[in-house]
């Protein structure tokens, strides 16, 4: 009886994140006001770190909603707020390259996850990480981590690293 | 029926903290205004009930019955959902606070533990729910259409994104010598006295938390957002009656969930000073230890003046940032040379 009612709240957390995530997304790209467009892609993160956590992916989720859903959208809305674009919206500036390259983008990006869901069948074979061991799962990520994909990570900092050093050189230069 | 117990746990639990943090949050404001008089050799409030003690109540009922204005300029709905925001995040950072051990309820065998969510990614929870309350504060100042409140919504997210950065660092000293992100677990390996709190093991990154914490919650050295001379209240220029009441009550909130942090990281959390007076209940170390950061809070508040806001930024990141870097070189450096 309690594995049933479980398993429906699951399934009302799922439709209920899924739901508002695309819905969310969708708003992100047709509302005219750009802070309103940074709001909803908040939401839409929230909602998807909601479904991390079905997956007992706790932590995946908080560091989803750490960095991109605190920092970086905090960011996004730093820099809007320090540009006037009041002027740019009166102005109706036509973006029809950006247009053709993003949709072009966007199919392509679409074809991908079409063949990432329909290649790799969802159910594949149990492996050693259950959701009792995933559940407590910061010392799990950081074993894996650390061993198996060491490299990987550190080539991640050093290009991170570089990334920072190199914004930080850009605004030193004064010409 | 288990399921049922389950459910009823956690429905009073939820209503007990939230009330608790209600009533204290209410004190706060009295013990704040209280201790800053004393320290101006002022009264404080003393008019509302004996020394003042329903001041809170009336200042609640006088929030109530103000007019509440909404620019015509600002944006509607952000504007009413900002200080919203900044409260629910506030309230819900308490959530994986493990304000003591468990009993047993009398005459059955149900053991109830004194926290809300013992998650495996405590930790991180309050960070990633802080990071979203300063959202509050950065809609609220765009939202409101008001000069004032645009700078100081600006200064709010550049300062807490560069003290973000050192206040995570600051506590992954911690993090490597518990072992684990589960607060609980860091709160139960400084049992056993208070010779083995933290605070011993991680002297630096004891103040350095201090010192992130402060500007976080926007406490006086710190107070750039809302500095009354310069910007005129900053972010909340715009807030009157019960919107001004909730980010009020947040910025307060949010201050006692920082001093409950700094209590389970570095000061053993509910356990006793000394293994011999673990007869008193967890929950009064707790709010004993508690109280001791809250007065500190206060007392700083009225001892140091504000800093400029170039210095704080400085700081944060010519002086914070890599301090906080090397108490993590040191911690590792000690941990893996003792094995």
């Amino acid at each position: 009886m309690a594995e049933n009612v479980a398993t429906i709240f699951q399934w009302l957390i799922f439709l209920g994140m899924a739901f508002i995530s695309v819905l969310a997304s969708f708003l992100v790209i047709t509302r005219k006001n750009p802070i309103h467009s940074a709001l909803f892609l908040v939401l839409t993160f929230l909602c998807v770190a909601g479904l991390y956590i079905l997956l007992y992916s706790q932590f995946i989720a908080i560091i989803q909603v750490v960095v991109y859903a605190g920092a970086i959208v905090m960011l996004i809305v730093f820099v809007i707020m320090l540009l006037d674009l009041e002027v740019e919206l009166k102005a109706k500036l036509k973006f029809v390259y950006s247009k053709v390259i993003g949709g072009f983008l966007a199919i392509l990006f679409l074809f991908g996850i079409f063949y990432a869901v329909v290649a790799k069948s969802p159910t594949g074979k149990v492996g050693s990480y259950t959701p009792e061991k995933v559940t407590a799962n910061v010392k799990a990520v950081g074993e894996v981590l650390f061993t198996q994909y060491l490299l990987p990570f550190q080539v991640i900092g050093i290009l991170l690293s570089a990334a920072i050093i190199g914004a930080v050189i850009l605004t030193k230069k004064r010409t | 029926m288990q399921l049922l117990y389950l459910l009823i746990e956690i429905v009073v639990k939820c209503v007990v903290v939230f009330a608790g943090l209600m009533i204290v949050v209410a004190y706060l404001t009295w013990l704040e205004r209280k201790v800053l008089g004393h320290i101006q050799i002022r009264y404080g409030p003393n008019r509302c009930g004996p020394f003042g003690l329903l001041q809170p109540f009336s200042d609640a009922v006088k929030a109530f019955f103000k007019e509440d204005l909404v620019p015509g300029d600002s944006d509607k709905t952000i504007f009413v959902l900002a200080p919203m925001i900044s409260i629910i995040a506030a309230i819900s950072m308490f959530a994986v606070i493990p304000f003591g051990n468990q009993f047993t309820i009398p005459g059955t065998d149900w053991v109830v533990k004194l926290r809300l969510a013992d998650v495996d990614i405590g930790l991180l929870y309050i960070f990633g729910i802080a990071s979203l309350g300063e959202f509050g504060i950065v809609l609220g100042g765009w939202a409101s259409g008001n000069k004032y409140g645009l700078t100081g919504s600006l200064r709010a997210a550049a300062q807490m994104i560069s003290y973000e950065v050192a206040l995570g660092l600051s506590v992954v000293g911690v993090i490597i010598l518990s072992q684990s992100l589960r607060l609980t677990e860091i709160v139960n390996l400084q049992a056993g006295g208070f010779w083995n709190w933290n605070i011993w093991y991680q002297p630096a990154a004891f103040v350095f938390f201090i010192i992130c914490g402060l500007a976080e919650i926007n406490r006086t050295p710190f107070d750039m957002p809302e500095a009354e001379a310069e910007l005129a209240c900053g972010f909340n220029i715009e807030y009157s009656s019960m919107k001004f009441a909730l980010f009020f009550m947040a910025e307060y909130a949010h201050m006692v969930t920082m001093g409950a942090v700094a209590v389970t990281l570095f000061m053993g959390g509910w356990q006793p000073i000394i293994p011999q007076l673990s007869f008193i209940p967890g929950i009064v170390w707790f709010c004993g230890k508690l109280f001791i950061f809250l007065f500190f809070f206060i007392w700083q508040r009225g001892t140091f003046p504000r800093l400029r806001y170039d210095q704080i930024m400085k700081f944060g990141w010519k002086v914070l940032f890599e301090l906080t870097l090397l108490n993590i070189l040191i911690t590792a450096l000690i941990v893996s040379l003792r094995g």
